[in-house]
């Protein structure tokens, strides 16, 4: 045992010094929490993905529910880069909290200027969201495959000093080789991983469920598949992973934590239970105190497997 | 029922010092200064008919200090065989905060209210709010127009009851399938409004004799300002109505939701303003919108 109170909570991501492990998923996170979740307790903040052109997103109906879980197809409704830095950004630079400003974009090119234009003091890091269709593959995600996240990375890399954080996708065969491949084209950190291509069809109407047909699943359904993600992800690169997929409990983010992540963001179930967040910190402090954890730092990558072989081709050496 | 959304961008709705977005029917701020996910206990649950029922909760601050228009993310309870993931929104009915209470009227249509008829007295459940903007009533008004149908009616509820804390007069046309489906009526009659029943039952409800009532209000000077909730049709007929009188009016909508503090944008609809469709999210931008820049569903 440990005493709750000397636990040390701190996570390294990179240069980036973290108060705890815990932060918000993006695109599940806004001003709109400050009243419920005092925001200097989350170790990091995460913005809806800002893309440089103005966007409406998708038709609704945009999100149902799928057992437990759900589908959304949002898309992402932007207001501009300019508009992010003008509004949104201001509201965060009164947290003592670091904001990590998720950015998309259609091509490298153009990815590397809207992160340009970030760098802007108040962001502390920026996320890459790469699962976006990438105009010169034929609107294929960039995160799809290794070689087109080599070149997108590559060239957020030179577009900024800040660290760069690369989400990747769950819709690939093989995302320990993406994984690499962000990692040797200079991404800080990696996040896995965003949501997973699906379906639902209204048996009574005969309607797809969501106005885009397609959403992209969350919630606790996908976590055995993204803890999945993140164990191959882990045991591949040099640079933190951070798990992404599912988590509503401290005993979520141990797993994941255990499969290798170094922090975790927490997405759906802060729309259930709106301090989802902060029952995660006080759980993990609790966890670790239990099991003679003096640091949560501790915990990454202490799944006990040094014995046991994976006998599946798609682990990628 | 799907909405292409518009293209122009989303425009913030309440200003982070709480401020409301000003229209011709705005009055006091009614943004909420104060928000929480709190544990409500059951004092009552009762059905009013066999699809309509009438949950009371006894709840801590700031749930009791919810306005008229306003509403709270309820997590809906398990059941055997519904198990509702994500929260459902729900109307504010009434809200008492000398007694620490908030109440709902809801239809049961799917896992997610059907989850909710089974909770029973006694038992707790969170509740998440006061949530969104409110009703405004104009300054110098004298008297209202309230329409409304099926549970919109709920929602009208304690506007009705605001206005007439103001000493504002209420016109109440409530409208239903049958006698057996109106509801609040002794609310409204509480008030001392001035209630007209149209049915669907005996052709009253027809919307060219609902714009008869609604002229005639107007006529005689107890038409300040227009409210409704619960019926395309019937926002339609009083936005028409509000243009050509040039009376001012405000609609709550509805849309399905998901976190209800305007983070993750699946609430919004389209609203035409200065001739513009811009999308806006019903859960912080509304989900009480001016009247006059709704559009049909
Ligand atoms: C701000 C707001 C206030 C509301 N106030 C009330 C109220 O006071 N009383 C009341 O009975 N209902 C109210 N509703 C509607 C209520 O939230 C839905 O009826 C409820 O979510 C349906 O959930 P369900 O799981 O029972 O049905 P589901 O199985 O989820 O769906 C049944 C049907 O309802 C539709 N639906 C689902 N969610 C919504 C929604 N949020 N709005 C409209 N239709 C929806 C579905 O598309 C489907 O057709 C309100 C909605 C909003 C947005
Ligand atoms: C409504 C909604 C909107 C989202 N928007 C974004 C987004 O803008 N950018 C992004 O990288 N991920 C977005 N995501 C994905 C989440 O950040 C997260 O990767 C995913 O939901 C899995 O985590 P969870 O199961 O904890 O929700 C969104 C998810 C949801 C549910
Ligand atoms: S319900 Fe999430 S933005 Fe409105």
């Amino acid at each position: 045992m440990v005493d709750r109170g000397s636990v040390d909570t701190r996570v390294r991501i990179g240069d980036l010094v973290l108060r705890n492990p815990v932060m918000p998923a993006s695109g599940t996170f806004a001003e709109g929490l400050a009243p419920v979740v005092p925001f200097e307790r989350l170790g990091a903040l995460v913005t809806k993905t800002v893309t440089a052109e103005l966007r409406g997103g998708n038709p609704t109906p945009r999100v149902c529910e799928v057992g437990q879980g759900m589908l959304n197809s949002i898309g992402i409704p932007s207001k501009g880069i300019d508009d992010f830095l003008e509004h949104t950004l201001p509201f965060y630079r009164g947290f003592a909290t670091p904001l990590v400003a998720s950015v998309s974009a259609p091509s490298g090119d153009a990815f590397a200027e809207a992160v340009a234009r970030l760098d802007a003091p108040g962001v502390a890091a920026i996320e890459a969201n790469i699962s976006c269709p990438n105009i010169e593959e034929d609107g294929k995600a960039f995160a799809m495959d290794p070689r087109s996240t080599a070149q997108v990375v590559a060239k957020i890399r030179r577009a900024t000093k800040l660290p760069v954080w690369v989400k990747l996708s769950p819709n690939t065969g093989d995302v320990a080789s993406v994984a690499r491949a962000a990692e040797d084209a200079g991404a800080d950190a990696l996040v896995v991983a965003n949501t997973i291509l699906a379906m639902s069809i209204d048996i009574e109407t005969f309607r797809p469920r969501l106005g885009n047909v397609m959403g992209g699943l969350s919630g606790p359904a996908v976590k055995p598949i993204v803890v999945r993600m993140v164990y191959q992800c882990a045991r591949v690169a040099r640079i933190p992973v951070i798990g992404c997929g599912g988590i509503s409990t401290a005993a979520d983010a141990v797993e994941y934590m255990l499969a290798g992540a170094s922090a975790v963001q927490v997405g759906t179930a802060t729309f259930v239970r709106p301090t989802a967040m902060l029952t995660v910190i006080d759980g993990l402090i609790q966890f670790c105190a239990r099991k003679g954890f003096a640091r949560v730092a501790d915990l990454t990558g202490a799944v006990h497997d040094a014995d046991m072989t994976v006998d599946t081709v798609e682990v990628a050496s | 029922m799907g909405q292409t959304i518009s293209f122009q961008p989303v425009r913030l709705g309440a200003a982070p010092d709480g401020s409301a977005p000003v229209g011709p029917a705005a009055t006091a701020p009614v943004a909420p200064s104060h928000i929480a996910d709190v544990l409500g206990v059951v004092v009552s649950h009762v059905w009013l008919n066999d699809e309509y029922r009438h949950l009371v909760l006894e709840a801590p601050e700031p749930a009791p200090l919810a306005r008229a228009g306003q509403f709270f993310n309820l997590e809906c309870p398990h059941t055997a065989e519904d198990k509702p993931f994500l929260r459902r929104p729900m109307s504010l009915y009434r809200a008492d905060p000398v007694h620490g209470i908030v109440e709902f009227l809801y239809k049961v249509t799917g896992v997610g209210t059907r989850g909710l008829a089974s909770i029973k007295v006694g038992r707790t459940m969170r509740l998440l709010g006061p949530l969104g903007v409110g009703f405004s009533i104009p300054d110098g008004a004298r008297s209202i127009v309230v329409l409304g149908r099926g549970v919109g009616l709920a929602t009208l509820a304690p506007l009705a009851e605001m206005a007439a804390a103001r000493g504002v007069g209420v016109t109440a046309i409530l409208s239903a399938r049958s006698a057996a489906t109106v509801m609040s009526v002794e609310r409204f009659a509480a008030i001392g409004a001035t209630i007209q029943i149209v049915l669907d039952q005996d052709g009253t409800s027809d919307p060219a004799n609902v714009e008869r009532i609604l002229r005639e209000a107007a006529a005689v000077g107890r038409a300040d300002a227009f409210y409704t909730c619960g019926s395309n049709r019937l926002m339609l007929l009083m936005q028409r109505l509000g243009r050509e009188l040039s009376i001012p009016g405000e609609v709550a909508l509805e849309q399905q939701m998901a976190c209800g503090l305007g983070m993750c944008f699946c609430c919004v609809r389209n609203f035409s303003v200065d001739g513009v469709v811009e999308a806006r999210r019903v859960c912080t931008d509304g989900p009480v919108f001016r009247l006059d820049e709704a559009m049909p569903w």
